[in-house]
């Protein structure tokens, strides 16, 4: 099983450091687990222009390429503007229309303010369910107070980040196997 | 239909298309050299022939696991290699050649197969050839339009004048050799959606629709879309032919035909679009209104006359070889379909 964690910004640091701290949890739980972080604020990344994922060069190639042979991917984002960030609209635009087929996909949000609780509910679950991914429906949201210097300081965040690590692979293999056994062919 | 050399009395035409694809055997790992896939290519044309099947076509890829690159050289082989057996492209990308040139190509052929050969023009599915033979992929859809367009005109005018964005202006210009009636049947490639039927519809094109299965119904309101603009466009549907192209096996029992299959289809797509086919769309292609044919010679007669009595169409061809299919497998298949299939379905689809 291959997961990987998008950290799906170009700018801050909270994202990264949560994503971080989620696939720590992936690798102390899971060791057998490959993973990896995708972090594009190292990715100079393309826009979208239509073409088929495979035909991208360089870091837009190397990105969509990694994802589509991801098994389970850990999503993390900053609210910008009341929405998901456009670095990762843009991940998402380079895909084809059903690239988390097969795939679990779960979500974690860092956020200034509480009143963007429900923007990965309303905004990024939709686009998820659009192409495909069987989604953790649980994700974890951290506030602005939750980090300092670069560290989580609220033991209660990673708390739900281990839950989070735990139901992201649980719910993956479990698929897994039942998809397996379904077909004999 | 006539002009298209199609004959609705003799029931609905069965054929056979390659994409050219060469790929390793998944349940071996082993692949046969270029060399060995073209020879194949031969063969199989030659076996479909013998079996009384009507249509046998190539397809152009310029990507990694594709053998024919220049599918007008293979086509000009098979048609020495063959007497009586239809055969065409599936399908030409005309974007990126030059349409005189396609049309000298495919004229020749017909001279070579004696009034055989057909055109189907499509657009490409993955774009690196654009790179590779020098154009820009943001002139996909206008480089098709154009060049199809001239590609039209050259095949229903000997002497052309001529004026466009992609290619130098041809004036008075005389396009040899003519084809061996005059003119050759030139289709034009359709994915499933309606959209892109339309667009045959309009321009009075007969509509090569290939799918990767799904519903009939839902592949009706494709070839309703095309006939509708058909109307709309001031041609008449009843003289435009429409052709179905899938995925096609079959075994004793549908099980064993999807074991059979399956790993072809799958390993094959990973290498060549990037992501596998879902085994539950697999599995639901065996269905008997899904339009993808695999299964038992019975359950598969079925699927077709159902398929025909959906569609009305004239032609079905189906795709056998993808993905590193060995060759006693694809023998068998053509045996199963001159031997069982298709003097059943002639016998059903032939219009009194």
């Amino acid at each position: 099983m291959k997961l990987i964690g998008l950290s799906g910004s170009q700018v801050g640091s909270k994202t990264r450091t949560a994503m971080n701290e989620a696939i720590k949890k992936v690798n102390e739980r899971y060791p057998d687990i490959e993973t990896d972080v995708i972090d594009l604020a190292e990715y100079s990344m393309l826009f979208s222009d239509g073409r088929h994922y495979l035909d991208y060069e360089g870091d837009t190639g190397y990105v969509t390429q990694q994802l589509m042979a991801a098994d389970a991917v850990i999503i993390g984002m900053p609210i910008f503007q009341a929405s998901i960030p456009g670095a990762l609209k843009n991940v998402f635009d380079l895909l084809p229309v059903d690239a988390f087929r097969d795939k679990t996909v779960s979500m974690l949000v860092t956020a200034g303010s509480p009143k963007h609780y429900l923007v990965a509910d309303l905004q990024l679950k939709p686009i998820l369910s659009y192409m495909k991914a069987q989604i953790v429906q649980t994700y974890v949201f951290i506030e602005e107070k939750d980090f300092h210097q670069k560290e989580i300081i609220n033991t209660d965040v990673l708390d739900r980040l281990d839950r989070l690590a735990e139901d992201t692979v649980v719910l993956s293999q479990t698929f897994e196997q039942i998809r397996e056994n379904q077909y004999d062919f | 239909m006539k002009q298209y050399r199609i004959h609705p009395e003799n029931g609905l035409e069965f054929g056979i298309y390659t994409l050219g694809d060469h790929l390793p055997d998944p349940h071996t790992g082993e692949r046969i050299s270029a060399q060995d896939r073209i020879h194949e290519l031969i063969e199989y044309a030659t076996l479909a022939e013998q079996a009384g099947l009507d249509f046998f076509s190539v397809g152009e890829s310029h990507q990694e696991y594709f053998a024919t690159q220049a599918h007008t050289v293979v086509l000009s082989a098979i048609a020495q290699a063959t007497n009586r057996i239809k055969i065409g492209s599936s399908s030409t990308i005309i974007s990126t050649s030059d349409p005189v040139r396609v049309y000298e190509n495919f004229a020749t052929i017909d001279l070579i197969s004696k009034g055989r050969t057909e055109l189907v023009a499509g657009r490409a599915s993955r774009i690196g050839l654009f790179d590779l033979l020098g154009y820009n992929v943001r002139d996909y859809e206008a480089l098709y339009e154009e060049k199809f367009d001239l590609l039209r005109q050259i095949n229903e005018q000997e002497n052309i004048n001529w004026e466009g964005e992609f290619r130098a202006s041809l004036k008075n210009a005389k396009v040899l050799p003519r084809p061996a009636e005059g003119s050759l049947p030139i289709w034009r490639a359709v994915g499933g959606t309606p959209a892109s039927a339309m667009k045959a519809g309009y321009a009075g094109v007969p509509m090569f629709m290939a799918h990767l299965g799904g519903s009939s119904d839902r592949f009706k309101q494709t070839v309703d879309a095309y006939r509708e603009a058909a109307r709309a466009g001031g041609h008449d549907p009843a003289e435009l032919p429409v052709a179905t192209a899938g995925f096609f096996y079959a075994a004793e029992t549908t099980q064993q035909a999807l074991k059979d299959l399956y790993p072809h289809i799958n390993e094959g797509m990973k290498r060549t679009n990037g992501g596998g086919f879902p085994k539950q769309l697999f599995a639901q292609g065996a269905e008997p209104h899904n339009i993808m044919n695999t299964g038992s010679p019975q359950e598969i007669i079925e699927k077709i006359l159902h398929q025909h009595e959906v569609f009305g169409h004239q032609r079905y061809i189906a795709q056998i070889d993808f993905g590193g299919m060995p060759m006693d497998k694809i023998r068998k298949n053509i045996e199963l379909i001159g031997d069982t299939i298709l003097p059943v379905v002639k016998k059903y689809t032939a219009q009194k």
